[in-house]
Parts: structure tokens; sequence; C-alpha cells
């Protein structure tokens, strides 16, 4: 008999920890992101789950989706629940804040303009450097062969393109008609003009065009790795900074009651250990002192020209200068 | 025994050797060089670094999910299209009525309209922006971005194959033994089984195969409603696309591996029934 007044009472405390929400159930993560970055979220997913764990609050499965970051976005906006989106431009975040899913000001919400790692711009030249390619000057010399993909189509090349840009408008004491002039040397030594940037990595990796890929320095990493040997990176004495940032999608997490969940997630992208997981993923670890652990294959004497520098006045300026329909490209590319 | 013999003895028709040789190569060739081998050498790829690693691709739990996905996928297309190509059949062959021909033309649209554009009337319907959103939202109820609009866009570009294969079988059969069983007693049900059904079991057959096979391998519309969501809204084709977009060449040829050898699968299955039931027929 006082056995199954234990099981029954037994049973009743069981109940009572349900109701008290105390009994974890797994919980479910959704984070939206951006093709290239499918290796480091898979790191960073396991270290955020153990440390999770590791205070008490039970075990998460962090759910991925890669794709191209507008696309992405659009997904987001369309009914896609995020919780949260960790997208290559602010641009796109923006873009599901006009939707009303971010509120206003998120850039604000965490460290460096949400921005908890950032990349760049490099060269990615083939072994030995056979061209001597040091600086953006030389990619306008004759007889070098540039991959980069298509300004008009690539969020990438768009950054390869504004580098260029950057560099010339310092070389040249800021004379546009001169870095137009410059930047169109460039393009008319672009071999192949790939809809993408895996396409473009494609061509120059996979099928030995061009001597020298414009790349984001984290993919010259991998494509470094995948081909040891056959390759060399070059890191400009000047390029720009990438700044991919990461928010918290309010309505979503407020419907699925993860706000709590998706705050610690994002934050702890800046701890040390997510940090470090960004750096050794080829992102550059926003924290100042964790960078230089990873000054080996960081420059970290490059000088960094930034989307919101007067010269360029932040992506819609940029966009609607450069790259609309009749914008400067059009013109360097029609010429 | 060549097609020359036939015109020999009938006299009336002697095909041009020339022509036939060039003809069989060039279409041996084409068949080669289009179909064969594509096909050996995704095959050839998948097995390249050995059973183990083809079997490491394959296990992966992304993968395995994706495949039962596609599995879950494929059964509920094949089943509403059946339910579906039955119902229309019969409609568009036993009645007579205002708007058959509007009917014709609906279930062929699947064929015409680009799959894109299959996924993005889900989207615009269903979607956040949709007008059903907010009826959707209130009872709680996900559609793209999850696994119903995966069932709805695979059902959607399927449509046409059960219907399409139905309908001359029905309307070559006449209702003479359908009109016969009612006289004698029986009911709507039982005509349909014991009389309808028998006669077209075999093309029911025949357009369920080829219907399974096209949802297996539904890309276009499935990518636009999926969002994408690794082991969760990725089928096996969505998973294939990916491994390759990210530099996983090895494990993409493998998993197209699974799809390839369920494809051939399916055909060697029409061919059984072909012969099978060209044996009945006779």
């Amino acid at each position: 008999m006082s056995r199954r007044v234990a099981m029954v009472l037994a049973l009743l405390f069981l109940f009572g920890q349900v109701a008290a929400g105390r009994v974890l159930a797994d919980q479910e993560l959704t984070n939206v992101s951006y093709d290239p970055t499918r290796e480091l979220y898979e790191a960073y997913n396991e270290a955020f789950a153990r440390h999770w764990a590791g205070l008490g609050k039970g075990d998460v499965t962090v759910v991925q989706s890669h794709g191209g970051s507008a696309k992405q976005a659009r997904s987001v906006i369309e009914g896609n629940e995020a919780d949260v989106v960790t997208l290559a431009r602010a641009i796109d975040v923006t873009a599901i804040e006009e939707a009303g899913l971010i509120g206003k000001g998120w850039q604000g919400r965490l460290a460096r303009n949400s921005c908890p790692y950032t990349s760049t711009i490099v060269f990615l030249v083939r072994k030995g450097n056979p061209k001597g390619i040091r600086d953006w000057g030389d990619l306008a010399r004759e007889g070098v062969g540039v991959i980069t993909p298509n300004p008009k189509t690539s969020g990438g090349a768009r950054w390869n393109y504004l580098a260029a840009w950057a560099w010339a408008d310092a070389q040249y004491g800021h004379d546009d008609a001169r870095n137009e002039e410059f930047v169109k040397k460039v393009f008319d030594n672009v071999l192949v003009l790939d809809s993408g940037a895996r396409g473009s990595t494609n061509t120059f990796v996979q099928n030995g065009q061009g001597d020298v890929l414009l790349a984001w320095e984290n993919e010259a990493y991998l494509s470094l790795a995948e081909r040891p040997g056959e390759f060399e990176i070059v890191t400009p004495p000047t390029s720009i900074l990438a700044e991919p940032p990461v928010a918290l999608v309010d309505s979503y997490v407020d419907k699925k009651g993860t706000r709590e969940l998706a705050t610690a997630y994002l934050e702890y992208l800046y701890s040390d250990e997510g940090q470090r997981i960004a750096g050794s993923h080829y992102y550059r670890p926003g924290n100042p002192e964790i960078i230089k652990e990873f000054s080996g294959y960081f420059d970290l004497s490059l000088k960094l020209v930034t989307i919101d520098d007067p010269l360029f006045g932040g992506w819609e300026a940029a966009q609607s200068r450069h790259f609309s329909d009749g914008g400067v490209f059009d013109r360097i590319y029609s010429r | 025994m060549g097609a020359g013999t036939r015109g020999a003895s009938g006299g009336a028709w002697r095909p041009n050797p020339v022509a036939r040789t060039v003809l069989i190569v060039l279409s041996l060739a084409f068949a080669f060089l289009m179909l064969v081998m594509p096909l050996l050498v995704v095959v050839s790829q998948a097995f390249g670094a050995g059973w183990e690693a083809f079997w490491r691709a394959v296990s992966d739990s992304f993968t395995v999910k994706a495949a039962k996905l596609t599995a879950i996928t494929t059964v509920t297309a094949v089943a509403a299209n059946t339910a579906f190509g039955l119902a229309a059949a019969w409609a568009l062959t036993r009645y007579r009525y205002r708007g058959q021909g509007l009917l014709t033309t609906v279930i062929d649209l699947p064929f015409a309209i680009s799959p894109i554009i299959a996924g993005l009337i889900f989207i615009l319907t269903y979607g956040r922006l949709g007008w059903a959103y907010p009826f959707l939202e209130a009872h709680g109820l996900k559609i793209v971005f999850a696994v119903p609009g995966l069932v709805m866009a695979t059902v959607f570009v399927t449509i046409p194959f059960v219907a399409r294969e139905l309908i001359p079988v029905l309307a070559a059969r006449g209702t003479d033994e359908e009109q016969a069983a009612v006289l004698m007693g029986a009911g709507f049900l039982r005509t349909f089984a014991l009389v309808t059904l028998p006669h077209v079991k075999w093309a029911l057959v025949y357009s369920v195969i080829l219907c399974a096979a096209r949802a297996m391998g539904e890309f276009g519309a499935v990518s636009v409603v999926s969002g994408h969501l690794r082991g969760k809204t990725n089928t096996l084709p969505l998973h294939i696309e990916i491994l390759y977009n990210e530099h996983h060449y090895r494990e993409a040829f493998a998993v197209s591996a699974i799809l390839v050898i369920a494809s051939v699968l399916v055909l060697a299955a029409r061919s059984v029934v072909e012969t099978v039931s060209r044996r009945e027929v006779r």
C-alpha cells in the first residue's frame, strides 16, 4: 500500500515540476545565416550548446539555414521563423526591420554595431605569385588576369569593387574620374565574370583561370586549406572592412518564447570562446586581444576602410551610386 | 533480323540502310553522351573514395533526415494525386457538363508553369505577407518553410501524372460495361471497384510510378518554399545542392547516387509493369 502512495506522490511531484516548467524540454533555436558560415556555426553551435547546458538550462538544438544573404532575409520576411539572423550585410537585416519583425535600432543592441566578427577582401594568387601581385595597383597592369564575380549580381563582388575604388581614391587624391578609370582598368582585366562568389572560386581554383582571385579572407583560407601548396594569399596594404551583423528577430522570439535563449546565443558570440571559434574559421574576431592570437594568418597592419566612410556614405548610397542600373559600374562595364 | 527484312517480305517499304545506320548511331550516341555517361560519372564519383566514404556520406544524420522527408513528400504527393487523378479522370470521361474543358486544361497547368512560380504562389498565398496568413497564424498552422509547404509544392508539380494517364484509357474503354453493371443493380462503389478499376489497373500503377519518380526528384518549387532549414525542411535534392555548394563534392555525389539508384529501380519497376500488363492484355 505504502508503495502505491509513494508512487502517486512521485507522480504528483513530477506533474508539479512540469507545471512549474522545471523539467526542461529540448529547446530549439533557428539561425538563418548566409552561405560561407556553415563551418563556423557548426562549431559554434556545439560550443554554445555545451555552455548553455553548463549553466543548467538544458539541451539546445540549433537549426541552421544557409543561402544568399538577401534571399535569406527575404525568406524571414515571408515567414521563415528565424530566432536569430546572422547575415552578410546590415542592409539585409534592415530589410527585416522594415518589415516590422526586428525592432528599430537593432544595430546598437550588441557591441561593435552587432558585428561580433568581421572579414575583408584579399587576393588569392597562384603558388610563388608569378605575376608579383602585391597591391590593388597591380590588378590594373597589362597581362594580369583577374577573377571576380559580377557586382550587379553578387554581394561579395560589390566589396571587391568598392575596395578597389577606396584604394584608388587614396592613391589619386580623391579624384572620382581617376578612380573610375582605375576600376575600369581592373574590370578590363577580368577574364570571367561569374554571377556568384562560389562560381568565381570554382573558376579560379578548379578550372585554373586567371592570375588573381578577389576573395573574402575566410573563403581564401578555405581554398588554401583545400588545395595545400597550390595558392598563396596576398593581403594588400589597404582593403575594405566587411561587417556581417547578427540580430534577434523580435517578433519570432516573442511568439516562440525563445528571447532569453536567442539573446544568450548572440551574446556568447562575443565571449572569448565564441571569438576564438570565429578566428579559427578565418573570420576576424572583433575582440582586439583575441585577434592577436591569430596574427599568424591575419595581417593586422592592414588598413581597412568601412562602408560608412564618407567616401561611400553607407550601403544605400553606395548601392545607388555604383550598382544601380545606369550607375558607375554600368558605365565602366559598357564602355 | 533487321528492320529491312520486314520491308523485303512486304515489298512495300524498304528503309535506306545508310539512314538506318546514321539514325541508330546518332540516337545511341546522344543517349550515351547526354544520359548514360553523366549518370555513370555520378555513380563512379560517389564510390570513388570507397564504400566506407560513401557510407559515411549517406548515413550522415542530415542525409538520413532529408531522405525521410523525401519519402514523406513523395508518398503524400502520390496518394493525393492518385485520389485526385482517379476522381478527375472519372469526372471527365463519365459525365458531360459545362466546364469540362476547363478542368482538362487546369490539370495540365503544372506542366506549363515554371516550378519557381509554383513555389512563389505558395509563398504569396500562405507566407507571412500572404492573404491566408492571419487565418493560419490564428490557428497555429505553418505551411511554407515547413513540411506542409513542401508536400503542397510537390503535389502541385505532380498533379498531371495520374489523371493524364488515366483519361485516355477510361475514354477508350467506353461506359458499356459500367452501364451493364449498374443495370444489374451494382452501386457506384461496386461498379468502380469491380468494373472500372480492373481496366485501369496497369495504367494506374504505371502513372503512380512516374509520379513517384518525379516527386522524389522535385527541386524547383520545393526549393522556394523550403527555407533550407537543415534537418527540418531539406529534401534530398535540396540537400545535394547544399553539399555541392559547400565544396563537399564527394558527399554530394554519394547522395546523388541514392537518388539515381532509386530512379533506376523505379524505371525497372516500370518495365516490369509494362511487360506484365502487355501479357495480361493479350
